[in-house]
């Protein structure tokens, strides 16, 4: 299920060249626009009280030296999630 | 209305997301000195206090840190529960001023609870420095509850909060209902509520709550619902934050930029942290032993006149060695080797803290923990237990699920504590370093063994982690987030002194509890003969097989079931008992204790086996009724004295017998 939204071309306002991905695959010093969290359960309400809500910007600042878990900037605020979870979070890059 | 205030005290709480300096305010308000830290999920207990203004009385009440009033741990759920609860009269509501989005959302759902709120918007000097300025006067009118901008170091504000809390509390300053924020919900959502408010059900939140908990019970969808309820907080603090806060630049400082990059890049962080690491150690270690010298001399000294004002008094013989020799002498030991190295590594321990830096520890280190059934979380519990295992299982309360957090209380006194640093400190000096402990260059190398016995630990508890989880406490990795908060600079000074004062009263408070009793149980032990020998004799004989076996001897045994109460008195115990004395020894210099040891049989092996064992065994006592306070459960707190120990005893074992292998071969 998730592949059907990996890598598809949807329109928007800068035209047909934005992608939508997951947080995952942002890598460090690259920004994207939060579209929709796919997390279920309490984590769910966890990364909208930590701002993960459409339309957020999200900065991926690093990785941790051990590859996991990531540090993103959001809403002024230094958040670090594990990849598991940035992987339910859909943005457009 | 003032009248009826002098007679009842007023009770407000302190609410906020975490790290925004919540407890620094109640700190200033109350004037108690609360335990703070820079990384959130510091304040792990309700704190109360009070304070008096204008002749009202005002009970706060800080409570935990929570993102937000919809509950994912107990924490929040508690801090849920006391805003709600009725014999709260006024919440004051601390934000970040720094950056106002980040906790904005809280206060709009604290609103939606209750109006009788006082809105603080801490660390303003932060923000300033950020470009971050928040207009009080359009937060104001928008939210329609007081506002004040400030920073809750600073006199000034905090008395202006002080005097708007009173203004809110004894009426003189209206909140009324109808300028209030209300945060909209979806057009469905809100007709539902309407609905439901109109047939006389209770008030807004309750309402929406209900709703929350029951979606389709009104027709609504379940997920849709619940993400837009959750969701309108955020949109409507975005709103009110671009209409109420002015700032420069929505990026990070370069400062906590570089600062990161050296902390948590990919090759400096394990370098710096193990650098740092080593340079605690030999800090601690070093700075300790001048002021362990002094105040053991002192000790003795007071020692001798308490002898001689005893025996003036009349006091007979037996009693008076049990008070002086037993009680005084055990109880001024563990001030004396405990006090120093504690009053040096908590106050760095809480520098870093300040910093902001262990957030940084906790993300480094999260994956090798995730991957034995842990936590990131955990890393910092550790280190915590670094000074003081007991100090380390209520920091374990930080680690939001049940399941890791007893992971991490469960193996948390496999983290030598400072109290037996200098046990295995004095083994190493004699069996393994030519060079002795004392010395600049001897500083270093008992920091870099300690480094080596620490990284040693760490990976037992590792693995100890990871056989518990796939074990015991089976169970699939939590949600995890992490909040790194910006680098703060500590306040060196307050710090220090608070630090200091801290663990003094702990170590003191200590040796009452526990070493008093210790003293009077090992004289006693020591000193009543039965059928020809003392009965420290007759047990360490009873428990030599067991010693031999794991490398030591009975009487290394003995000590350490003796040293329960306090793990600084394990080897002093020990070496009494050598001497076949009653009495701890009064020199304990190097030489002395090799030779003791020496003409007790001790070899390398034998060392190394006691510095494994003192590594792992059950925790000191004072460390178990931590655990059973926050287990509340007596298996676990058997478990935590039971799993240690076997990993000490196999450990022991399986080294005693490869190193006599190897020393048979050669």
């Amino acid at each position: 299920m998730m592949n059907k939204y990996l890598n598809s071309m949807i329109s928007t306002p800068l035209g047909r060249e934005a992608c939508l991905e997951t947080l995952e695959h942002v890598g460090a010093g690259n920004s994207a626009i939060v579209k929709s969290v796919i997390a279920k359960g309490p984590m769910r309400r966890r990364l909208f009280d930590l701002g993960f809500v459409e339309g957020a910007k999200v900065d991926c600042i690093m990785k941790s030296p051990l590859g996991d878990p990531t540090a993103y900037f959001i809403r002024g605020t230094l958040v670090a999630l594990r990849r598991e979870d940035s992987a339910n979070i859909l943005v457009i890059k | 209305m003032k009248k009826e205030l002098i007679e009842k005290t007023v009770r407000i709480t302190l609410a906020g997301v975490p790290n925004v300096g919540k407890s620094t305010v109640f700190n200033s308000l109350t004037g108690m000195k609360q335990h703070t830290g820079n990384w959130t999920g510091k304040t792990v207990e309700c704190a109360e206090g009070s304070f008096i203004f204008k002749g009202v009385e005002f009970t706060a009440c800080d409570i935990p840190g929570t993102y937000s009033l919809y509950p994912h741990s107990d924490e929040e759920r508690k801090a849920r529960d006391f805003i709600i609860n009725n014999k709260n009269d006024l919440t004051v509501i601390v934000c970040d001023g720094a950056c106002p989005e980040r906790s904005l959302t809280l206060a709009l759902q604290i609103l939606e609870v209750t109006r009788y709120a006082v809105i603080f918007f801490n660390l303003a000097d932060e923000g300033k420095k950020n470009g971050v300025v928040v207009d009080t006067e359009k937060m104001n009118q928008l939210l329609g509850v007081p506002v004040i901008y400030g920073t809750a170091k600073k006199k000034k504000d905090i008395s202006a909060l002080k005097e708007l809390i009173f203004q809110v509390a004894c009426g003189e300053r209206s909140i009324p209902v109808e300028k209030v924020f209300v945060t909209p919900y979806p057009f469905e959502i809100e007709s539902v509520l309407t609905k439901l408010e109109d047939t006389g059900m209770q008030e807004r939140y309750s309402v929406a709550a209900e709703i929350y908990e029951n979606p389709t019970e009104y027709g609504l969808d379940a997920e849709k619902t619940r993400d837009s309820m959750a969701t309108a907080f955020v949109m409507a603090c975005d709103g009110i934050c671009s209409a109420a806060v002015r700032r420069q630049s929505r990026n990070r400082i370069k400062r906590d930029i570089i600062l990161d990059q050296v902390f948590a890049g990919r090759f400096t962080a394990f370098p710096v942290m193990s650098l740092l690491i080593v340079f605690i150690f030999w800090l601690t270690v070093r700075g300790a032993n001048y002021p362990s010298d002094m105040l053991w001399n002192l000790f003795v000294l007071l020692g001798d006149r308490l002898k001689d004002v005893l025996l003036f008094l009349g006091c007979p013989d037996v009693l008076c060695s049990f008070l002086t020799d037993g009680v005084y002498r055990v109880s001024t030991w563990i001030v004396s080797v405990m006090l120093p190295p504690m009053a040096i590594f908590f106050p760095m321990f809480t520098f870093l803290e300040d910093l902001g830096y262990l957030p940084r520890v906790a993300f480094c280190l999260d994956r090798c923990f995730k991957k034995c059934g842990g936590c990131g979380k955990q890393a910092l519990c550790m280190c915590m237990g670094l000074g003081c295992n007991a100090v380390g299982v209520t920091g374990c309360r930080i680690i939001d699920s049940k399941r890791e957090r007893l992971i991490a209380i469960l193996t948390n006194s496999m983290i030598p504590c400072n109290g037996r640093f200098p046990a295995i400190l004095t083994l190493a000096a004699i069996f393994f370093a030519s060079g002795g402990v004392s010395g600049s260059t001897g500083g270093i190398t008992s920091a870099v063994f300690l480094f080596f016995v620490l990284v040693f630990s760490v990976s037992v508890t590792l693995f100890a982690s990871r056989f518990l989880s796939l074990t015991f406490l089976k169970g699939t990795p939590s949600s995890f987030s992490l909040e790194l908060p910006p680098f703060r600079l500590p306040r060196v000074g307050e710090t220090l002194v608070r630090s200091v004062l801290d663990r003094t009263v702990f170590v003191l408070g200590r040796a009452v509890t526990a070493a008093i009793p210790a003293g009077a149980l090992i004289w006693i032990l020591a000193n009543v003969n039965a059928g020809g020998a003392s009965l420290l004799h007759h047990i360490s004989t009873f428990f030599d097989p067991l010693g031999k076996l794991m490398g030591f001897d009975g009487m290394m045994l003995c000590a350490f079931i003796l040293g329960f109460p306090a793990n600084e008195t394990v080897l002093p115990i020990a070496i009494m008992g050598y001497l076949s004395g009653g009495v701890l020894p009064e020199a304990d210099s190097l030489d002395f204790v090799s030779r003791v040891l020496a003409e007790n049989g001790w070899t390398m092996t034998t060392a190394l086996c006691t510095i494994v064992f003192s590594l792992f065994h059950w925790p000191c006592a004072t460390t178990l009724m931590t655990v059973k306070k926050e287990t509340g459960s007596t298996f676990w707190t058997f478990f935590s004295a039971v799993y240690p120990t076997l990993f000490g005893i196999i450990l022991c074992i399986l080294i005693n017998y490869i190193s006599k292998g190897i020393g048979f071969l050669f």
